[in-house]
């Protein structure tokens, strides 16, 4: 079980939070992205083995949604998020 | 010179040792010294004409039917580690058709016979076991959403019936939770006829040992490390930790792993990986002769010839190449079989394991030709052992001919720039 640090309630076991999925790409501006932009949006995630960016929900706490980077092969969150790209 | 080496020189096909009782009773006279080695080992060449990267089900019935069905056989399978050591020989062996969509139910039918004659086909013991497939529901929306479900699998061939309480508990009495005082109480059930298991490692060795047979070379501890492309874009063949091996076509058949090599020609695919578990129980006389299956409160098992209840639950919620299992997840599948399964309180648990699939946001497969000519996928496998069969099959059929096979056609990869998905998530674990 993941030990997630909520950014209100600090340390809290994973079974009170909710996973909300990889962060991907920002949302363009639906009025100007091409289809392929806009599929690409909808469809692709950051797939890596190692720090990958994600979105948790602090459901049975707070509240509070927040992105945390954590380590696909070994599970550490990493205290000082990888530069996003 | 041996009358063995003689027919290897003969013959086009490599000699294969017909397993038997004859055969067995033979091997039994000189204490089982003499059985010939299931494949070959032999040295890596530097170039083949087809790669397969990843010796699963998926990459090893590829080669089978790649020699088999079209007579090619320059081809190589590269294994990482050892073969069939990844998802094939990890999953809980649940062969089935109870699919959602058009271009689903057809393909997985035809993988469900195949399954079924391949003990024959391969002349290696699947041990199947056909057997139905009981889905145990909770709620009516689900019961609405089944009994769709069902409407479009008898157009293809495909069975499932609807069950009243009574008939479930009939069928499963080992089944006493769930009663009108519980918190969710069972309302039916659903009956899918075609379902079965059998054995993985099987699978694995059976495909393996034909298609050796035929032609096709074996290569464990071989990891690709890179994909390499030509000047024309195209696939040119792989780097491994044992030299370049050149190939015009590469087929990447490694489940869990395709971004991360797809990735080194610049390839992006919709795909995450994500981690699925499964554990046993103490081996127990024979109590349940179905596959019980609750998605609504997230569990489902079988029992083996050994008598071990295999148990599977939900995938970890975040994106994971891990091979074990979290604790909470391990506790709330066991939580939800006790609802239905209170007497199971008492059974020991051996083991416990997990594996890494990749899939795509509709939770469909992936088989295809990429935009780099020459570099074929097989991905996006989440309950992908039932489809091995079919799955080999038709991705030959596509490699061999430059044509999808129309069973396999709609898993293309283009689907996605038109969001034309094959929505199947909740047909399986996946959410
Ligand atoms: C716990 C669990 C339960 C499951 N239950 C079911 C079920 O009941 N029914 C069902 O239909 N499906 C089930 N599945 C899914 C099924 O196991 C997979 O979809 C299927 O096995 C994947 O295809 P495969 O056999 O080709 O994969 P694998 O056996 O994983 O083959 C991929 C191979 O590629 C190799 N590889 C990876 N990277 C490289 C590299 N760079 N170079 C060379 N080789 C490489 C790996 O070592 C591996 O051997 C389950 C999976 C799990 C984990
Ligand atoms: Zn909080």
């Amino acid at each position: 079980m993941l030990l997630i640090k909520c950014p209100f309630c600090k340390n809290r076991n994973e079974t009170e939070f909710v996973y909300g999925g990889p962060v991907g790409a920002n949302r363009p501006d639906p009025t100007r992205a091409s289809d392929e932009e806009w599929v690409d949006f909808l469809t692709m995630v950051p797939n890596p083995t190692g720090p990958v960016h994600e979105r948790w929900w602090h459901a049975r706490g707070c509240g509070e949604w927040f992105i945390i980077c954590r380590d696909t092969v070994t599970h550490e969150i990493l205290e000082t998020p990888i530069e996003k790209s | 010179m041996s009358l063995t080496l003689l027919f290897r020189l003969s013959s086009k096909e490599i000699y294969m040792q017909k397993y038997s009782l004859f055969s067995l009773a033979r091997n039994a006279l000189t204490g089982h010294k003499n059985w010939q080695k299931a494949w070959r080992s032999p040295p890596l060449r530097d170039e083949y004409e087809i790669i397969i990267i990843g010796a699963g089900g998926h990459g090893l019935a590829t080669a089978y039917y790649l020699a088999k069905e079209f007579g090619i056989t320059n081809v190589a399978v590269l294994e990482r580690g050892w073969l069939g050591g990844g998802n094939v020989a990890r999953n809980t062996v649940t062969v089935r058709s109870n699919y959602l969509r058009d271009q689903s139910i057809p393909f997985y039918v035809k993988s469900v016979n195949l399954y079924e004659g391949l003990t024959k086909d391969l002349n290696f013991n699947m041990m199947h076991s056909k057997r139905t497939m009981v889905d145990v529901v909770l709620n009516y929306p689900k019961m609405r959403d089944l009994r769709r479900r069902q409407l479009t699998m008898d157009i293809y061939g495909s069975t499932y019936k609807q069950i009243t309480v009574d008939q479930v508990r009939k069928i499963i009495p080992a089944l006493t939770g769930g009663g009108p005082e519980s918190r969710l109480p069972i309302i039916g059930g659903m009956v899918h006829k075609d379902a079965g298991v059998n054995r993985h490692d099987a699978v694995a060795w059976g495909y393996a040992r034909a298609a050796d047979a035929l032609g096709v070379e074996m290569h464990q501890q071989t990891a690709v490390t890179s994909l390499l492309r030509a000047n024309n874009g195209g696939i040119k063949g792989v780097e491994t930790v044992k030299g370049t091996v050149k190939a015009k076509k590469v087929i990447v058949a490694v489940s869990g792993h395709t971004t991360s090599l797809t990735e080194t020609v610049g390839l992006r695919l919709p795909l995450r990986t994500m981690n699925l578990t499964a554990f046993v129980s103490e081996p127990i006389k024979p109590i349940v002769d179905v596959i019980v299956n609750c998605s609504d409160l997230g569990f489902y098992f079988s029992q083996s010839d050994k008598g071990e209840l295999v148990i599977g639950g939900a995938p970890d919620s975040g994106q994971s190449f891990r091979r074990d299992i979290k604790q909470h997840i391990f506790e709330d599948t066991v939580g939800a079989m006790l609802e239905l399964f209170p007497a199971f309180k008492k059974l020991k648990l051996l083991r416990q394991w997990g594996g890494h699939l990749d899939i795509a946001p509709d939770a469909s497969p992936i088989m295809d030709e990429t935009s780099v000519s020459g570099l074929y996928v097989t991905a996006g496998w989440w309950g992908g052992y039932k489809a091995i069969p079919a799955g080999g099959l038709t991705m030959a059929h596509h490699v061999a001919t430059n044509s999808p096979h129309s069973l396999m056609q709609a898993f293309s990869y283009n689907r996605f720039k038109n969001l034309d998905y094959i929505l199947e998530t909740g047909t399986t674990t996946a959410r």
